[in-house]
């Protein structure tokens, strides 16, 4: 089998509003990988899709081979989900809860038993197991959300924003319980908070506004990330001859041809930061003999995002 | 099955854990206690031999409890899941939709049939002092309980509909109500129009059980529409789905 979870070109209109937009992606049996985004970037929408509670607009989504659309209900048998909001049925006792949760997943009574005296300890809720659910403190039904997701030892676990919304202290034992579970499930987790990712993620996508922007290691992503310059030139002209000369230019670090258009290229130019290298390229281009359509900044999304994330909430790490 | 029973059961117990259950059940037990007084008693009946029976009872209820007390039942049933968002996790377990609609379906007619065996007091109390034609009795309470079941799946549906759950205690409220009194709008007019309007409304089909008569077209009538309105409930929750 190939991915544990595989996304592919997925959109998601709401009316005529994009929520996500093209979104690809696939993770790997045993993988932890972190959704990381800012609040409205499309990251619980993604993932409802992936659960089978919403439908794509196009494109596929499937877990463990089995796609959400054709075969919903196969592959939601191998998903344990943790919503952002953590619904719970108030009035139920955690056990009661958990054994509901565990038939409708159809697990047998005597599975059931076992598991919930299992995942009641690795949650720690032991003091807790007779309590109704509409008692416990916010960061006791986080636990109880996390124990239900895992009950049935699902092979993919799904995770939106498992630590919004809790004390700094229960936020450090929620990651924890997380990295004790990760070691036999599949994990794909959401979280506006960078160095969440770092602590419990093998990869992490970036989503923003709809869309993944980059995708890599947490480490990598970081050293990426820092002191780079963006700049977009469009040119009409051979195009390696075009990357090769951009690329001689002194603080350019790389340059990737975007498009594979003939005639004008898009080249992405990376440089170092704090070098306005637009008058050098353009006379460049023209020295060359090749014409510039267009030149510009990018304002870098990503490096936005990263700082958005870095420093909106560092304190609870 | 046993998605659809699991379900059941919890909305079972969520019915005894809540004082709306014991509030529903005092009302109904006192309404219907009037109900069957006012039908037995020689003075307030004007009779000296009145009949011991529970047609009276039985039709009252039909009449002036069931288009309240389904939508009471019901309401909670599916706007609440909505509303505080379980049904996010209900609807990506490996269950069906209509396993969870026929499991709050079952749930709401065991309590309903639970609430009505109630009565079941005045029926020893008949055989106590009078001999009541045990035939028509039962054929009525077969009857009610299909009437019961056509009413809450209608409050079923309006409970799909809405995360309020007042709103969808009217809306099947008003839909009750118009079932209900279709048989006395069909007065209104007259021909073939008079015989559909008639032969759609709930009463109408009710007074054959009441009198001990099992027609099974009656029976179809209550079974076809309950289905229908599930029906209605499933595809409402698909549609929530693929929204």
């Amino acid at each position: 089998m190939a991915g544990m979870v595989e996304v592919t070109n997925l959109t998601k209109y709401y009316g005529k509003f994009p929520a996500i937009e093209d979104v690809s992606f696939e993770v790997k049996r045993g993988e932890i990988v972190g959704f990381l985004g800012p609040n409205g970037a499309g990251k619980t929408t993604t993932m409802r899709i992936i659960t089978g509670f919403l439908p794509p607009t196009s494109g596929t989504a499937s877990v463990a081979g089995y796609d959400l659309v054709d075969k919903s209900r196969e592959a939601r048998a191998h998903i344990g989900y943790l919503p952002e909001t953590v619904p719970l049925y108030t009035d139920m006792t955690v056990e009661s809860y958990l054994g509901f949760m565990g038939t409708i997943r159809g697990m047998d009574s005597k599975r059931i038993k076992v598991r919930t005296g299992e995942v009641i300890d690795a949650c720690r809720l032991g003091d807790y197991r007779r309590s109704h659910i509409g008692k416990l403190s916010k960061g006791f039904r986080q636990r109880v959300g996390i124990a239900q997701a895992v009950l049935h030892e699902p092979d993919v676990l799904i995770l939106d924003e498992p630590t919004i919304g809790i004390d700094p202290i229960q936020v450090v034992e929620t990651r924890q319980l997380i990295k004790d579970l990760s070691g036999s499930h599949t994990v794909i987790l959401s979280t506006h908070i960078l160095p969440e990712v770092s602590m419990l993620c093998n990869r992490v996508l970036i989503i923003h506004e709809g869309s993944i922007v980059a995708e890599d290691t947490p480490r990598d992503l970081a050293n990426k990330l820092q002191g780079v310059e963006r700049l977009e030139a469009e040119v009409q002209g051979p195009p390696a001859e075009v990357a090769e000369a951009l690329g001689k230019i002194r603080g350019v670090r790389e340059v990737d041809i975007a498009t594979d258009n003939p005639n004008h290229n898009i080249f992405k130019i990376q440089a170092r930061r704090g070098l306005d290298l637009r008058p050098t390229v353009s006379r460049i281009v023209v020295n060359n003999g090749w014409s510039l359509l267009n030149l510009q900044l990018v304002s870098m999304s990503l490096e936005e995002i990263f700082l958005k994330l870095t420093t909106e909430e560092d304190v609870d790490a | 099955m046993r998605n659809t029973m699991a379900i059941a059961w919890k909305e079972i117990r969520a019915y005894f854990t809540s004082p709306v259950a014991y509030v529903v059940a005092l009302i109904f037990v006192a309404l219907a206690g009037y109900f069957f007084v006012r039908s037995v008693d020689s003075i307030l009946t004007g009779a000296n031999f009145p009949e011991a029976s529970m047609r009276e009872t039985l039709t009252q209820i039909s009449i002036f409890i069931l288009p309240w007390l389904a939508p009471v039942l019901t309401m909670r049933l599916l706007a609440e899941e909505q509303k505080i968002g379980t049904i996010e996790l209900l609807l990506t377990s490996p269950v069906r939709d209509w396993e969870v609609v026929l499991g709050k379906f079952i749930a709401a007619m065991s309590f309903f049939i639970a609430t009505l065996a109630l009565t079941f007091w005045y029926v020893l109390m008949l055989e106590w002092r009078g001999n009541p034609d045990m035939g028509p009795l039962l054929s009525g309470y077969l009857g009610i309980i299909l009437y019961g079941g056509t009413a809450v799946a209608v409050g079923l549906l309006a409970s799909s509909f809405t995360s309020n759950q007042i709103v969808a205690a009217v809306m099947s409220l008003g839909i009750l109500v118009l079932l209900t009194f279709l048989e006395v709008a069909a007065d209104q007019v007259t021909g073939v129009t008079a015989t559909i309007v008639g032969q759609m409304g709930m009463t109408t089909h009710f007074d054959d059980f009441i009198r001990g008569v099992i027609d099974t077209g009656n029976i179809v009538y209550y079974i076809s529409l309950t289905a229908v309105f599930l029906f209605l409930t499933v595809r409402s929750l698909e549609t929530r789905r693929w929204r």
